[in-house]
């Protein structure tokens, strides 16, 4: 086995991640307090660098390298270039949350590239060993995160259940993986899908080691019912933190099932189709119920997230080219969402203060109308209403459905979004319709986030509009 | 000649009291840690008892780094147990009810 340089060139955008990781580790030993603004543009400047890099080795056909534990394909491409955008837009909304409080370290910069090094490589992995690395990578950075905030009791007691159930996950999802190797004699997908081919549902080690690996996909979802760690996280976490962990994160855990379930076991879709249809039906109906009763609007979104994963494993379980790309459509837009509310909860928190309940967005149009309309924009996309993505994403994978003639589980999903429209429309009836707290300051943002808050909420509209390039270059990776 | 069904057995039960030990304990959350470093090791057994079977390198080696990222979750994990106890001054379980999960 000789080493070839040409192998290092499909994960240059990895390489510039984690030269600007370790740059940034080394330099904040030398810089003052007052100069660590210069972290947060070396980190954009290194995920900028890394998004140029994804588009100039990116394109054509499919490469397999590192003796075949990576692959570079159209969705690597694409999820790359989502995961890398996703990440600079919490970068410039955490940054002033955490000047505020005198948690501008470098420390926060160099977890946050890590976890998106761990992302990027489980969306190029090949192999299930590839795939596992870079799942602890982005989770190991990712407990840490949450862990952030080193005085409050609340985000350790979030760190301590996420770690907890984190490692759980990960260890039913390894135990999966030892079944499968036994049973097909490989940890690359290829071999394994060739495999699986043969013995087809006979080999009960193979069916055993699938119930593993779903529960496992699972847990790193925070499908129902293995949800339990959700909520906490999102409630106790510091909101940087949880911005981080809840937008592009979600995109790495559709690659993990994607590659999983479709590039190794596709043959055994018939029997991994039931669970996740289970998972579905239960994330779609608790996550939304539940979420009515909230009265913290990180928990709600929490229950929220819950929700939409549900519909993204709808997409996942149709099993057909157009249900991947469906899916893959939903975690995009959710991702971009999802970093679009908590950045919002970012904007309206300041020194001493965090935006927490509902009624912290009271009179946001009185306050600041621009961000009340991103907002409003962002509520609505969650819901589904159009002319935002949320409908396009909702629409593609009621369709994706229905074309397997599953019309029960389109009407079950129908039902339940109607109910999570509620919780969506109170917070635009709280932002538009009730008067500010008497006391409340007048919000002061940079000019960066408020062009970053305008380009995301935008975004929504303009892809609710013209869905059509996002979605062929979504169809193009099946 | 021990089977390799005799392995999987051995790894099936460490695993099952590993999970057992995760939702059972009440009381202390190093034993925590130490059920989640047992379910990784039962893992590894069944890596390595297929891997012999098999005549497959491929598993022992996928065991190293199960060890090793093993041996970084128990660092993150002690780490976070020592922000927690700091502000608790705990680490029962059961008094891990700020957030009602």
């Amino acid at each position: 086995m000789t080493f070839d340089a040409a192998n290092l060139l499909p994960i240059l955008p990895e390489i510039a991640i984690l030269v600007t990781a370790s740059v940034v580790l080394i330099l904040d030993l030398y810089l003052k307090d007052q100069d660590k603004g210069l972290n947060h543009s070396l980190t954009l400047l290194g995920l900028v660098i890394a998004i140029a890099l994804t588009g100039l080795v990116g394109g054509g056909e499919a490469q397999v390298f590192f003796d075949g534990n990576l692959i570079r394909d159209a969705m690597t491409d694409l999820l790359r270039g989502a995961i890398l955008i996703v990440s600079i837009l919490t970068f410039v909304y955490a940054r002033p949350w955490l000047q505020d409080r005198g948690m501008l370290v470098g420390e926060f910069y160099v977890l946050g590239l890590l976890a998106v090094l761990g992302m990027l490589i489980m969306v190029s992995a090949n192999g299930f060993l590839t795939l596992y690395l870079g799942l602890e990578l982005q989770a190991l950075a990712l407990y840490a995160l949450v862990a952030f905030d080193r005085d409050s009791s609340k985000g350790a007691e979030a760190a301590m259940k996420y770690f907890v159930l984190g490692a759980l996950g990960s260890g039913l999802l390894l135990y999966g993986v030892s079944m499968i190797y036994g049973a097909t004699g490989s940890i690359e997908f290829a071999p394994v899908a060739a495999a699986v081919a043969e013995q087809g549902m006979s080999n009960k080690v193979l069916v055993f080691g699938i119930a593993f690996l779903v529960i496992g996909i699972g847990f790193k979802f925070g499908a129902v019912p293995f949800h339990m760690w959700v909520p906490d996280v999102y409630e106790g976490g510091p909101t940087p933190a949880v911005l981080i962990l809840s937008s592009a994160p979600k995109i790495a855990a559709f690659a993990l099932a994607v590659r999983m379930l479709v590039d190794g076991l596709h043959t055994l879709h018939p029997d991994w189709q039931g669970m996740l249809i289970i998972l579905a039906v239960l994330s779609m109906g608790l996550g939304n119920l539940v979420a009515i009763a909230q009265s913290n609007i990180k928990r709600m979104l929490a229950y929220s997230t819950i929700s939409h994963v549900g519909f993204i494993f709808l997409g996942l379980l149709a099993g057909s080219a157009q249900g991947y790309a469906a899916a893959m459509f939903y975690t995009i837009v959710y991702a971009v969402m999802s970093a679009g509310a908590f950045g919002i909860l970012l904007i309206l928190s300041r020194q001493g203060f965090d935006a927490e309940r509902l009624e912290d967005l009271k009179g946001l149009n009185d306050r600041d109308s621009w961000y009340a309309a991103m907002m409003a924009l962002i509520m609505f996309s969650m819901a589904g209403v159009p002319p935002t993505v949320g409908f396009m994403a909702k629409l593609l994978v009621l369709e994706a459905v229905v074309r397997i003639d599953m019309v029960w589980l389109a009407l079950v999903a129908v039902f339940f979004s109607i109910i999570g429209a509620f919780y969506y429309l109170r917070v635009i009836k709280f932002i538009y319709f009730d008067k500010p707290a008497e006391d409340t300051p007048a919000l002061v943002t940079s000019s960066g986030v408020r062009f970053a808050m305008s380009l995301n909420g935008l975004a929504l509209l303009a892809l609710g509009l013209f869905p059509a390039a996002l979605l062929s270059v979504c169809q193009a990776a099946f | 000649m021990i089977a390799l069904s005799d392995y999987l057995i051995l790894g099936g039960l460490l695993f099952a009291i590993a999970v057992a030990g995760i939702f059972l304990n009440r009381k202390n959350l190093i034993l925590l840690l130490m059920c989640v470093e047992l379910m990784l090791l039962a893992v590894n057994m069944n890596f390595v008892a297929f891997s012999h079977f098999l005549g497959d390198m491929t598993g022992q080696v996928f065991v190293f780094f199960i060890l090793t990222v093993a041996a970084a979750e128990a660092a993150i994990g002690l780490a976070i147990l020592v922000v927690l106890f700091r502000n608790r001054r705990t680490i029962n379980v059961e008094d891990l009810d700020a957030l009602k999960g």
